[in-house]
């Protein structure tokens, strides 16, 4: 699975305009210029600019940004479901840009699969026959796609819907449908546009714990795409913030959390419970001379609320350690205040 | 007129310094209101001034009609050297005259397979057809309607017929669904295309026959090539719409796992597109049975034979028959593939289904054989000869009705108008045109509006253009204040919408020279039964899109409205009306392309002007160029019309699509 350099997704200066004489803008001065001046100048949208990120096998990546961010039309870059106007995308070593019609559907049949926001799932087939669609199209005979279908319908929980229409499922069983699409062909990697925004708030929730299920069990890598903050922390190992088609910040929640690169940034994450997110790393502090030094310790990347419980048993200050080494220490108080979501 | 109503800049509010034209995009209305002017002073004033030119200039620069112009002339050289060379010139030899033997071939092939299997195994098949698409309901119709054809005697007419519009079809499904298809997967080709369907689309139907004569001859082969460039345009976009139309999500979603653009317009993009497509057929099939008897001006074999006939001799009891024959079989034919159209995308008829269907073809068959070939004669109802009584009766005893609404149309509307027009100077017309044009559609419409009307003139056929221009105003006007009256009715009371629908979905399943038919019963071979046909042909899809466009304004708008305590009649004229502006206008445009195309065909029954010279033409070969020029001008005639009432078509909307989407509705 993993590529010979331990990278699954590799995008370097990726850029996408869509206009008439996107080619021309791209290397003026023109390019460097805001979105609206842009369009205003030259007639042509910058969608996506001069992006640059690799995805670990096995990593689930999100993207996050507002709708007209252009984290969509990345995603689609990446398979060339829209023609990338510069940049190097590899994608377990095979360089896409340079790919032949033929080698990207066969890219697009066997490596990468895709999950859409809006489904996308074939109302004149039944369910069974929507699985086995990418199957079918890669040649497989009908028994064989038909059985893996089955399989996968059992792992993503829509055993006994297999003869069923789409028209006749929820929204979540339908995207769950999708999902189990883009499984069937056994894809390294998986990239999954929004996949939930369409859906009901709890069945939303359900759908996400299906989503960190799924990864457990099959170990694909994923990039993930949302507008959901919410969403991001609780799936993405790492966060790409994306802002007028380009990238602001890329890190962990942790990351972006602690320390946001910019307002923008630090507006997003306002309102989230640092105490949530954020490890005992980011509010330890040096010992003071009187403090005692014989309390519990803990990893430098236990979440604060996890230290709770500690603290309440021990009188004495919390130790972080990391590697044998301590930090510093975190008394009651530092976690009192960063559950009140004092700021630091 | 859009901006300048949408925001009618209230004049006191204008800064009396603002200078003029500082209303921008308000056009020439906008800046008279913003001079302190009211908005109807400029049409006002124009109106004022072509009313003073037409008084100071009336009977000068007249182009009166002359039966022996250039262009006539030039027109039947080319056809004597057309039949002097078509066994010489290569052109001919090795392409017209092939496309000749084949569509000719392809309609004896039809013709014989549908003769063979005799009246009952005919009847027994289509009732089989019936049964497997419908089921019973549509299985009983096609037997009883094709029953029907043998029982008024025309049998044998009603085979050519069918086997006419088949081969007409057949031919625009095999050229259409893939241009179609194509058209739906390239928004290049859809943009090449569009300009060409609306003008197809526009055009009547007697313009096409002409040059099918100067081509084909005449005969079942020019027949059947104008019917099919008559019938193709649905075809074509009906096709195209359904293909853009699948869901952009699914071809994602197949393309991003690895399909073909073959695997994906074959497993994806056909599929979902499959019901619109067969509304597709259903249209073309349905435009097929309304040029075919059209075409029996050329020697169509058929029913249109005794239509036409029965229309020039104003013998009703004549055409009646072969007028129910084919309503009949345009009801049953659109009855078959419609229910094979709106079937559940994957409901597949039942095994009993099949069976009952195969038992009633072979059945059928198996009774051709068996009795003879002839339809029984004793089974035939004859009633041309009652027919006629009752007409003449009806003519008698309603004479002073009908004769008091013909004498006060054509006195008082119709005769005024057109000596007006015809005696106006030709430049005082055309700038009328022209600012009309303008006010409606902007710049580009109105030069092409004038540029049609225009070219009229050098083909000698300016006086004949006023006289059908006076004939299509007159039924335009009565049209539109009917359409408007009976859809806004529809639109406020559910109870009348419920009675008026059944009705306008027959009128307009109805191939529309059926509407001469009691005109010309009532009110004789004149200018007015052109008229009153054309008025009950219009009508229907101009109440339909009145209607839907009251009713589908936005309910917030009007529960705004109410919780304003607006009465009834406020919320009709303040917020429905003019929030349905685009669907009146768009009826308007309808209504007028419609009509034209009836008023044409109404030269077949006393309407004069340009349809009298285009049968005329047929009938007389001296009249043969004449007749040629007067198919030009009536397509001049109708992109005139059009150009002028396109300002609701094309301004707020993706070109095109709605001629489409009206069409679509029909059936809808």
């Amino acid at each position: 699975m993993a590529s010979s350099d331990g990278v699954a997704i590799e995008v370097r200066g990726l850029w996408k305009i869509f206009g008439h004489r996107a080619d021309r803008v791209l290397g003026s001065p023109d390019a460097a210029l805001d979105p609206a001046a842009l369009r205003a100048r030259t007639g042509c949208v910058a969608a996506v600019r001069d992006v640059s990120f690799s995805v670990r096998p096995g990593e689930v990546f999100v993207v996050m940004g507002l709708s007209g961010s252009g984290k969509s039309t990345l995603v689609r870059c990446l398979t060339r479901l829209i023609e990338p106007t510069a940049g190097e995308i590899s994608i377990a070593g095979e360089d896409v840009c340079a790919a032949s019609p033929a080698r990207l559907r066969d890219l697009r049949r066997h490596r990468v699969s895709m999950v859409f926001q809006h489904f996308g799932l074939l109302p004149h087939r039944k369910v069974v026959d929507n699985v086995a669609y990418g199957l079918e199209v890669q040649g497989v005979p009908r028994a064989r796609r038909h059985e893996r279908a089955r399989e996968i319908l059992t792992l993503v929980g829509l055993d006994g819907h297999a003869e069923a229409r789409p028209d006749q499922l929820s929204g979540g069983m339908r995207q769950r449908v999708g999902l189990a699409r883009a499984l069937a062909a056994d894809p390294d990697v998986l990239l999954l546009d929004e996949p939930f925004s369409a859906l009901d708030p709890l069945i939303r929730r359900d759908m996400q714990a299906e989503v960190v299920r799924l990864h457990r069990e099959v170990g694909k890598t994923m990039l993930f795409i949302t507008h959901d903050l919410a969403e991001a922390l609780k799936l993405g190992e790492r966060i790409a913030i994306m802002r007028a088609g380009a990238i602001v910040q890329l890190g962990t929640a942790e990351e972006l959390v602690g320390a946001p690169a910019d307002e923008y940034v630090a507006d997003f994450v306002r309102d989230v419970p640092r105490s949530e997110v954020l490890s005992l790393r980011w509010i330890c502090r040096s010992p003071g001379g009187d403090e005692r030094l014989d309390g519990p310790a803990l990893p430098a990347r236990t979440i604060i609320r996890d230290a709770v419980p500690a603290a309440l048993e021990s009188d004495a200050p919390i130790r972080v350690v990391e590697d044998d080494e301590l930090l510093g220490v975190v008394d009651r108080r530092d976690i009192l205040a960063s559950l009140a979501g004092a700021g630091s | 007129m859009t901006t300048s109503q949408a925001s009618p800049a209230p004049p006191a509010q204008a800064a009396p310094g603002a200078p003029p034209g500082s209303a921008g995009s308000a056009g020439s209305a906008g800046s008279a209101s913003s001079a302190g002017l009211p908005r109807w002073a400029l049409p006002l004033a124009g109106a004022a001034v072509a009313v003073a030119a037409y008084v100071a200039f009336r009977g000068t620069a007249t182009l009166p009609h002359d039966d022996d112009a250039a262009p006539f002339q030039l027109v039947n050289d080319l056809r004597a050297w057309v039949d002097a060379n078509r066994n010489r010139s290569p052109l001919f030899l090795f392409f017209v005259n092939y496309v000749r033997l084949f569509v000719g071939g392809l309609y004896d092939v039809f013709h014989l397979v549908l003769s063979l299997p005799g009246w009952a195994g005919l009847t027994g098949v289509a009732a089989g057809l019936g049964w497997l698409t419908g089921g019973r309901r549509i299985g009983l119709t096609a037997a009883l309607g094709f029953g029907s054809f043998g029982v008024l005697g025309l049998w044998e007419a009603s085979v050519a017929t069918l086997a006419l519009v088949l081969t007409a079809v057949l031919l625009s499904l095999l050229i259409g669904l893939p241009l179609g298809v194509w058209a739906g997967r390239s928004p290049r080709l859809r943009r090449l295309l569009a300009p060409v369907l609306d003008v197809m689309q526009i055009m009547p139907t007697f313009a096409y026959l002409a040059p099918m004569v100067l081509f084909f001859q005449i005969g079942p082969a020019s027949a059947a090539v104008a019917t099919m460039i008559y019938s193709i345009p649905p075809a074509i976009r009906i096709t195209a719409l359904a293909i853009e139309q699948v869901s952009a999500s699914a071809v994602e979603a197949s393309t991003s796992l690895g399909a073909t653009r073959w695997q994906t317009l074959r497993k994806v993009q056909l599929p979902m597109a499959r019901a619109t497509i067969g509304l597709a057929v259903n249209q073309t099939i349905m435009m097929a049975l309304s040029m075919v008897v059209i075409a029996a001006l050329i020697a169509a074999p058929g029913l249109g034979s005794d239509i036409i006939r029965g229309l020039t001799r104003a013998n009703v009891g004549l055409m009646l028959p072969a007028g129910v024959a084919i309503v009949v079989m345009a009801v049953v034919l659109d009855r078959i593939t419609m229910s094979a159209a709106t079937r559940a995308p994957y409901e597949t008829a039942g095994r009993t289904r099949w069976i009952v269907a195969g038992a009633l073809a072979v059945g059928g068959v198996a009774l051709g054989r068996a009795l003879p070939a002839e339809f029984p004669q004793e089974w035939v109802l004859r009633f041309a000869g009652p027919v006629n009584e009752a007409v003449a009766w009806a003519k008698f005893s309603w004479y002073g009705f009908t004769d008091a609404v013909r004498n006060l149309t054509t006195e008082a509307l119709l005769n005024p108008l057109q000596s007006v027009l015809t005696g106006s100077p030709w430049w005082l017309v055309s700038a009328v045109v022209l600012a009309v044009a303008w006010r409606t559609g902007g710049p580009r419409p109105a030069a092409v509006a004038v540029g049609c009307l225009l070219a009229t003139a050098p083909l000698g056929l300016w006086q004949h253009t006023m006289e059908t221009l006076t004939t299509v105003l007159v039924a335009v006007a009565l049209t539109l204040i009917a359409g408007l009256l009976l859809g806004i009715a529809a639109a406020r009371s559910p109870r009348f919408a419920a009675v008026q629908r059944p009705l306008l979905d027959a009128a307009q399943t109805m191939p529309a020279f059926v509407y001469l038919l009691p005109a010309l019963a009532l009110f004789g071979a004149t200018r007015f039964t052109a008229i009153f046909a054309s008025v009950i042909y219009a009508i229907p899809p101009v109440v339909r899109l009145v209607e839907d466009g009251i009713r589908n304004v936005s309910p917030a708008a009007v529960e705004a409205a109410l919780s304003c305590g607006s009465t009834d009649r406020q919320l009709l004229w303040k917020v429905r009306l003019p929030l349905a502006r685009r669907a009146i206008l768009l009826a308007a445009n309808q209504g007028i392309v419609m009509t034209l195309a009836m008023v044409v065909v109404g030269g077949l029954v006393g309407a004069g002007g340009l349809g009298y010279d285009v049968v005329s033409g047929f009938s007389q070969r001296s009249d043969f160029g004449m007749g040629f020029a007067a198919g030009v001008a009536t397509v001049l005639l109708g992109i005139m019309l059009d150009r002028i009432t396109q300002g609701a078509d094309e301004r707020n909307s993706t070109p095109g699509s709605n001629r489409m989407t009206t069409r679509k509705k029909r059936i809808a």
